[in-house]
C-alpha cells in the first residue's frame, strides 16, 4: 500500500468538508406552523401557538441537537390564504415540516401542496375524511383525530340513553358535514332537522327561533372556536337552555368556558383528551401551560404540543438527518413519544387509534371558571371508518 | 308555519333593520349633503365597539362605557373630518373612494396594534342579559328588544331634528344649495363637521350595540358596510326616510330569507336540492332585491330630492 501524500490527505479533508457542507447549512429544523391568528377564530390559534412554544421549551428548543425554528402563519380560515402561506413556507423559508391547521377546508387545500413538495404535513387538528381515506399520504400524519370520530362517540352516548328527535346544527363546510355523518353513524334515532349555517357566522338568532318552533327533544351541535362562544351565549340568552338539552362536540371547551361561564355548566362533550386525563405527560403539560400562560390549556393545544413531540421523535430517530424521509416516516408510525393522551398507536392511514371519553362541565374550584371532567370511556382504541379506503398498508 | 315563529323572525328582522338604519343614516346624510362617498364609515362602527368595550371594562359600568364610547366616536369622527375628509369635498368620487379606503386600512391596523387581532368577546351586565317571555312559549332575548327600542327612538329623534329644528333646516338647505346657504352667512364648513361627527357617532352606536351579539374585532365594520350600501341604494341616497325604509326591508328580507327560503323550497324541490339552494338563495336575496329596485326605480324608493 502506497503511503498517502500530503496532497491526497488535503483533498480527502476537503471532500469531507464538502460532504459535511449540507449538514452544516442544515443546522436547523424548520417547522412552518399554520393556524388562525386573526378574527373571531384567532383565539384558537393562540392556544396552539402557546402549546408549540411550550413543547419547544420542554425540548430545550433543540431536536437531536439541532436548533429548531418555527415560522407561524395565519390562514384567516381561508383555504386560498392557507395555501399561499404554505407555499411561502416551502419556497421562501425552505421548511422541513408544515404543521397545525384548524379547519378541514384549509387542510384539504394545504396538505396536498405540502406532501407534493415532498415535505411532511403534520396535522394538529383538522381531520377531513378525504385525508383519512382515498387521499391518505405517506408524508401526512395527524396528532388529532378523524372528524367523524368524536361525533360518533357522542352519537353512541345519545343512542345508549335512548334520546330521540334530535335537531342537528353545524357550520356549512367540510368538517361540518363530516361531524354530522359521524353522528349519524352511531345515532339511529329520528333527526328532526339538519341545519347548516355559514362558517364564521356570529349571529344565530334566526336559526334559534327556527329551532324552537320545531320543538325537538334534544339538540346536537358542532360549533368550534369563536362560533361556539357566540352560539352558547345566544342559546342561553334566548332561553333555550332550560327548554332543550344541548349536546355538542368541539363547542364547549376551555376556550369557550371562560367566555360563557355558567352557560356551559352541565354540558356534555365527547373528546379524546381532557385536562384531567391522568398520565405524567399530560399532567406536566397542563401544569406548565397554566404556569406559563395563566390559563387552562385546550385540546387544540394538546394536539399541537403532541405534533411537535412527534416531529422530535422522528428527527431523533434519524439522528438529525432530515433528508432521511423513509426513516422519519417509520419513526412517526411508531408514535414513540410521551403523548398528552397517553400511549396510542397509528393506524395504516396515519390517524391515531385512541380512546374517546364523555366529558361534563362541572363547577370549578371556588371563584374559578367551570372545568371539564371525564365521566366515562365511550370508545376504547377506536379506529376511524375511512382507513380501509386508504391504499397504504 | 306557526304565527309565533313568523312574529319572532319578524322581531329578528326588525332588530337587524334598526342596526342597519343607524349605520345607513350617517352614511346617507354625508353622501346626500356633502356629496362625499365615505367607505370608512364602517371604521366608526368598529371604533365605537372598541371604545365602549374598553371603557366598560375600565370603569365597570356598562352605561358609562356606552356614553364614553359614543363621545369618543364623535370626537374621532370630527377629527377625521377636520384632518382628512375636508380636503376631499371638491374632489371626484374616485379620489374619495381611494382616500377613505386608505382610512379603513389605517383604522383596522390601528385597532389591531392597540387591542390585538384576536376578537374580543364582551359580556352584558346582568340587567340586560337573559330573556323575557313575550307570550306563553315565546321567549325573546331582552338585549335584542333594547336594541330595537334604542334604534326606533334614534330614528324618531333624527326625524325630529331634521324636520323640526333650525339645525335640521340648515342641513336640508345645505344639501339643496350649499353656495346660497353660505351666502346667507351660515358657516357651512362647521355644519358639515357637525353632521359628519354625528353620523360617525350613530355608526359608533350601532357598533357598540352589536359588540355583545357579534364579536369586537379589527375589520368588523366592513362586514356590515356592504349591507349598508345596499340599504341606501334601495332607500335612495341622501334620504333619512329612505334609509329607514331600506334598512327595515333589508333586515326583514335577510332574516326571513335565512329562516324560510329553505323550508319553502323543500315543499317544491327535493330536500337535498333545497339544502343546497336554500342557503345560497337566502344570502343572495338582498342583492336581488337591490337589483330589482335599481331596475324599477333607479333613484331608490324614497329619493331625497324628487
Amino acid at each position: 500500500m502506497r503511503q498517502k501524500t500530503p496532497s491526497t490527505v488535503a483533498i480527502g479533508f476537503a471532500a469531507a468538508l464538502l460532504a459535511a457542507g449540507p449538514a452544516l447549512a442544515q443546522q436547523k429544523v424548520k417547522i412552518g406552523f399554520i393556524t388562525t391568528l386573526s378574527g373571531p377564530q384567532g383565539v384558537v390559534g393562540e392556544y396552539m401557538r402557546n402549546s408549540v412554544e411550550l413543547a419547544l421549551d420542554h425540548l430545550g428548543r433543540k431536536m437531536a441537537g439541532l436548533d429548531v425554528e418555527v415560522i407561524y402563519g395565519d390562514d384567516q380560515v381561508k383555504p386560498d390564504v392557507g395555501k399561499q402561506v404554505a407555499d411561502e413556507m416551502l419556497k421562501k423559508h425552505q421548511v422541513d415540516f408544515v404543521a397545525g391547521i384548524i379547519w378541514s377546508n384549509v387542510m384539504l387545500a394545504v396538505a396536498p401542496t405540502v406532501t407534493d413538495a415532498g415535505k411532511f404535513m403534520i396535522g394538529t387538528n383538522a381531520g377531513p375524511h378525504e385525508l383519512a381515506g382515498k387521499m391518505c399520504n405517506e408524508l401526512f400524519f395527524t396528532t388529532s383525530w378523524q372528524n367523524d370520530d368524536t361525533p360518533e362517540a357522542m352519537g353512541k352516548v345519545m343512542q345508549d340513553q335512548g334520546i330521540t328527535d334530535v335537531y342537528v346544527m353545524a357550520p356549512n363546510y367540510a368538517a361540518g358535514k363530516d361531524m354530522v355523518n359521524g353522528f349519524k353513524r352511531s345515532y339511529k334515532g329520528r333527526i328532526v332537522d339538519e341545519v347548516y349555517t355559514r362558517l364564521g357566522q356570529t349571529d344565530y338568532q334566526a336559526e334559534l327561533s327556527q329551532l324552537r318552533s320545531k320543538n325537538p327533544k334534544a339538540v346536537f351541535v358542532f360549533y368550534p372556536g369563536g362560533m361556539g362562544i357566540s352560539f352558547l351565549r345566544q342559546y342561553s340568552e334566548a332561553g333555550l337552555r332550560g327548554q332543550f338539552p344541548l349536546y355538542s362536540v368541539y363547542t364547549v371547551d376551555e376556550i369557550s368556558i371562560p367566555a360563557v361561564k355558567h352557560a356551559a355548566l352541565g354540558q356534555y362533550e365527547t373528546r379524546y383528551w381532557s385536562p384531567d386525563l391522568k398520565n405524567p405527560a399530560n399532567q406536566k403539560y397542563v401544569a406548565d401551560y397554566r404556569k406559563k400562560y395563566g390559563k387552562m390549556p385546550v385540546f387544540y393545544g394538546a394536539q399541537s404540543y403532541d405534533g411537535i413531540l412527534l416531529i422530535d421523535s422522528a428527527v431523533r430517530a434519524v439522528k438529525g438527518k432530515l433528508s432521511d424521509k423513509k426513516g422519519m416516516v417509520a419513526a412517526m408510525k411508531k408514535a414513540d413519544f410521551a403523548s398528552t393522551r397517553g400511549k396510542f398507536s397509528y393506524n395504516t392511514n396515519h390517524f391515531p387509534i385512541q380512546n374517546f371519553y364523555l366529558l361534563k362541565t362541572v363547577t370549578g374550584p371556588a371563584g374559578q371558571d367551570p372545568v371539564m371532567e371525564i365521566q366515562k370511556t365511550v370508545f376504547t382504541n377506536h379506529k376511524d371508518s375511512y382507513a380501509k379506503e386508504c391504499p397504504m398498508k | 308555519m306557526n304565527l309565533f315563529l313568523v312574529l319572532e323572525q319578524a322581531l329578528n328582522g326588525l332588530q337587524l333593520g334598526v342596526m342597519l338604519f343607524l349605520m345607513a343614516a350617517g352614511l346617507t346624510l354625508v353622501f346626500g349633503i356633502m356629496n362625499l362617498v365615505n367607505l370608512a364609515h364602517g371604521s366608526f362602527y368598529m371604533v365605537g365597539a372598541y371604545l365602549a368595550t374598553y371603557f366598560y371594562q375600565a370603569t365597570g359600568s356598562y352605561l358609562l362605557g356606552v356614553l364614553l364610547g359614543l363621545a369618543g366616536t364623535l370626537v374621532v369622527g370630527i377629527a377625521v373630518e377636520l384632518v382628512a375628509l375636508r380636503t376631499l369635498y371638491e374632489r371626484e368620487h374616485l379620489d374619495q373612494v381611494l382616500a377613505t379606503f386608505g382610512l379603513i386600512l389605517f383604522f383596522n391596523e390601528l385597532a389591531a396594534m392597540i387591542w390585538g387581532r384576536a376578537a374580543i368577546y364582551t359580556t352584558l351586565p346582568d340587567y340586560l342579559s337573559g330573556h323575557v317571555e313575550l307570550f306563553a312559549g315565546l321567549r325573546y332575548p331582552l338585549y335584542r328588544l333594547v336594541i330595537i327600542a334604542v334604534g326606533l327612538a334614534v330614528a324618531g329623534l333624527l326625524w325630529f331634528v331634521v324636520a323640526r329644528t333650525r339645525l335640521g333646516m340648515l342641513i336640508r338647505a345645505g344639501a339643496s344649495n350649499r353656495a346660497m346657504v353660505a351666502a346667507l352667512g351660515v358657516n357651512v364648513r362647521r355644519l358639515y363637521t357637525l353632521v359628519f361627527g354625528f353620523g360617525a357617532a350613530l355608526a359608533g352606536l350601532a357598533g357598540l350595540m352589536s359588540g355583545p351579539i357579534h364579536v369586537v374585532q379589527p375589520g368588523m365594520g366592513e362586514l356590515i358596510l356592504i349591507e349598508v350600501f345596499v340599504v341606501i341604494v334601495i332607500g335612495g341616497i341622501g334620504s333619512i326616510r329612505g334609509a329607514l325604509a331600506g334598512a327595515l326591508i333589508v333586515g326583514m328580507a335577510d332574516t326571513l330569507g335565512r329562516a324560510f327560503v329553505r323550508p319553502m323550497l323543500a315543499t317544491v324541490l327535493s330536500t337535498t336540492a333545497a339544502d343546497t339552494a336554500g342557503p345560497a338563495l337566502a344570502s343572495m336575496l338582498i342583492y336581488l332585491l337591490m337589483a330589482i329596485v335599481l331596475a324599477l326605480k333607479p333613484q331608490g324608493l324614497f329619493p331625497a330630492r324628487s
